[in-house]
Formats: structure tokens, sequence, C-alpha cells
């Protein structure tokens, strides 16, 4: 069943990275992207994505308080936070956010291992 | 109006720049944060190139007047100097944050500069080896130094860099809250590296998939 994928990063290239792992396994996907978490609140509102890949590192909302916000407004969406801030004190907020953490660099292999994590699909799932 | 520096990145080069400086600065705030055992909160980078002048008048607006640098030159593909910079006022913190807290101030002062060199050393090597990475280049590092001063005094040291008027200016934060330390990377390049930089910043775009549609290229085989 194909999903719809929210992808959030301030930084456009740090989007396309992710945008191309998530390609190269899941090529029928819906992508929605967001340089902002702004953006990224209304996309959810408006478009109810089922996962939803944040960064950590924004200007403005980090992608840990924008996990949270985004869970809210939707709580069945399955998040993770993505982040080159490797310490166990950010890895641990993400787990507490409700979160998966990935590391960057990020690689298709850890993206699919999260979204292949997430459950099958859900009966009347838009 | 300030003059505009000979090499311009592109927005995405830009792009691509911020994020390999965040996978440096990660890896460095890692090895911190080990030394300090705490957590070490670090900003979105800001990356820019700018005339020497704008990156001395960018130090200058930290309301510490006098600072202190340790600073480590590179070369290789690319040549330049990087810096780890805080208020002087703070050094002793950061040294009694790294070295036991149980120190007395002579011990302290004592082993300040050492401390200082070898912070600088894991942070500094951490960020450069991961950018070097990145590009798969080797960049060779010298040792570190420590130098206190102002902005004019970090951008005008001997024997490098002979600074064509132009550098990548990178700034990040970086804070300890319980030891109230706070203070700055710097990495400077210059001319001839902003040249190669833009080439192998090119090449990291390709290999992230930077390409201006979403369709993946073909693979190289």
């Amino acid at each position: 069943m194909t999903r719809k994928v929210l992808i959030v990063d301030d930084s456009k290239l740090a989007r396309m990275a992710v945008i191309k792992a998530l390609y190269s396994i899941q090529p029928t996907w819906t992508i929605l992207e967001a340089g902002d978490a702004a953006a990224a609140l209304e996309l959810v509102q408006k478009e109810a994505p089922d996962i939803a890949l944040l960064d950590f590192n924004m200007p403005g909302m980090d992608g840990l308080i924008l996990a949270t916000e985004v869970r809210l407004l939707n709580p069945g969406i399955h998040v993770a936070v993505i982040s080159a801030n490797h310490q166990v004190e950010v890895i641990n907020r993400a787990r507490a956010a409700g979160a998966t953490f990935l590391a960057k660099p990020i690689t298709a292999k850890a993206v699919a291992e999260f979204v292949d994590g997430v459950p099958g699909r859900q009966e009347g799932a838009r | 109006m300030a003059r505009q520096p000979p090499v311009m990145l592109s927005e995405l080069e830009l792009d691509a720049l911020t994020e390999l400086v965040n996978l440096g600065v990660g890896n460095a705030a890692l090895g911190l944060r080990e030394m300090v055992q705490e957590e070490v909160l670090l900003s979105v980078p800001n990356v820019s190139i700018v005339t020497r002048e704008q990156a001395i008048a960018n130090l200058g607006q930290s309301p510490a007047k006098r600072l202190v640098a340790v600073h480590q030159n590179f070369d290789g593909d690319i040549r330049g100097r990087a810096l780890l910079i805080f208020p002087e006022a703070q050094s002793l913190e950061l040294v009694r944050a790294v070295v036991s807290s149980d120190l007395s101030l002579e011990d302290l002062i004592e082993l300040e500069q050492e401390a200082l060199a070898e912070t600088g050393n894991v942070l500094l090597n951490s960020c450069l080896g991961t950018i070097a990475n990145s590009f798969g280049r080797t960049l060779r590092i010298s040792l570190p130094e420590v130098v206190h001063g102002d902005g004019s005094d970090f951008f005008d040291l001997t024997p490098w860099p002979r600074i064509d008027d132009s550098v990548l200016f990178i700034y990040i934060n970086f804070s300890v809250r319980r030891a109230n330390i706070e203070g700055y990377l710097a990495m400077l390049l210059d001319l001839p590296s902003l040249v190669t930089l833009k080439e192998l910043l090119a090449q990291y775009i390709t290999l992230l998939g930077g390409t201006t549609t979403v369709i993946p290229a073909p693979d190289a085989g």
C-alpha cells in the first residue's frame, strides 16, 4: 500500500538525500516536503501523512519539539528524527518524544529499517 | 556596501557545506560530551564566504572583548585554518570541565594551555576529519596552538594564511550549560581552496542525490 511520507529539513540538499534513499526503497510512495516546522505542521493537518522524517537541528522549532507537535496533531503518525548530533541525550529525547532516531549521514539501509518497522496497512487509511 | 568575495557558493553548495559542518560538529560534540560528561548544545551552523574584514567584524560582535582560540592549520587538496574560539574569561571553566573539577586554581592555571590545546585538538580533528572523509580526501592537520587576542589576531597569524581577502566563515555556537561555557568554531580557507571546495561540493551533491529531479541517477555500476 502506498504511503504518504513527510520530509522536513531546512536544508534542501538534506531533503534530497532522504528522498533519494526513500525513493530507492519505495518508489511509489507519496513524498511531501517542508523546509520548516510551520510548513510541516500545515502539511500534517492538510495531508495526514503516515510517516514523518524530521531533521533535528533546524532554525526556530527543532525536530524534537516538532515531533511532539506532529504527534499531537496526528497520534497515529510514525516519526523519525534525523540528526548529525549523536549525543545520548538527543537520542533519548527522540525516544521520549515517541520518535525513532536516525543518524546522519542518512543511508537507504537506515531509512528502510525504519519504514519497514512501521506497522502494515491500516484499515481506512486515506 | 562591502566588497563581494570573488568565489560564491550556490544555495545547494552552501546547503551541502552546512550539512558537512553539521556532521563534523556533531562528531566533535560527541567527543566533547565525553570529555565534559554533559550534553553539548549546538546551534544551527551559519556558513558564508566573506571578506577577511567581515570575518573580523563578525568576531568583533562577540560581547567578550578578549577571546582565546585554539587553532590548527590543515593542508591537502584544500588548506586553511580551523579555530575553536571562546571568551578568554571562560577558558578556566572549560579546563575545569574537562579535567577534574577539584583541582586547585593553581593547578588549573598550570594545566590551562595544555587542556585547551587538547580540547581543541579533539574537536577540530573530529570536525575536519569528518569533512575530509566525506570528500574522500586526506587532510594533514597541524598540532594545535593556543592564541589569546581578538578576531584580527586570529586571522592574521603567520605563516598561514596569506588569505586573498576572502574566507569561508563557519559559525556554530556550542554551549555546556552546567559549566557555563559557550564558544564557536570558525574555519578559514584561502582562495584556491575555495575553488577546489566548490568542485568537491559539486561531487558531494551528486553523491547525495542532489539532482534537480527526484528520480535518482542510474547506478554508476
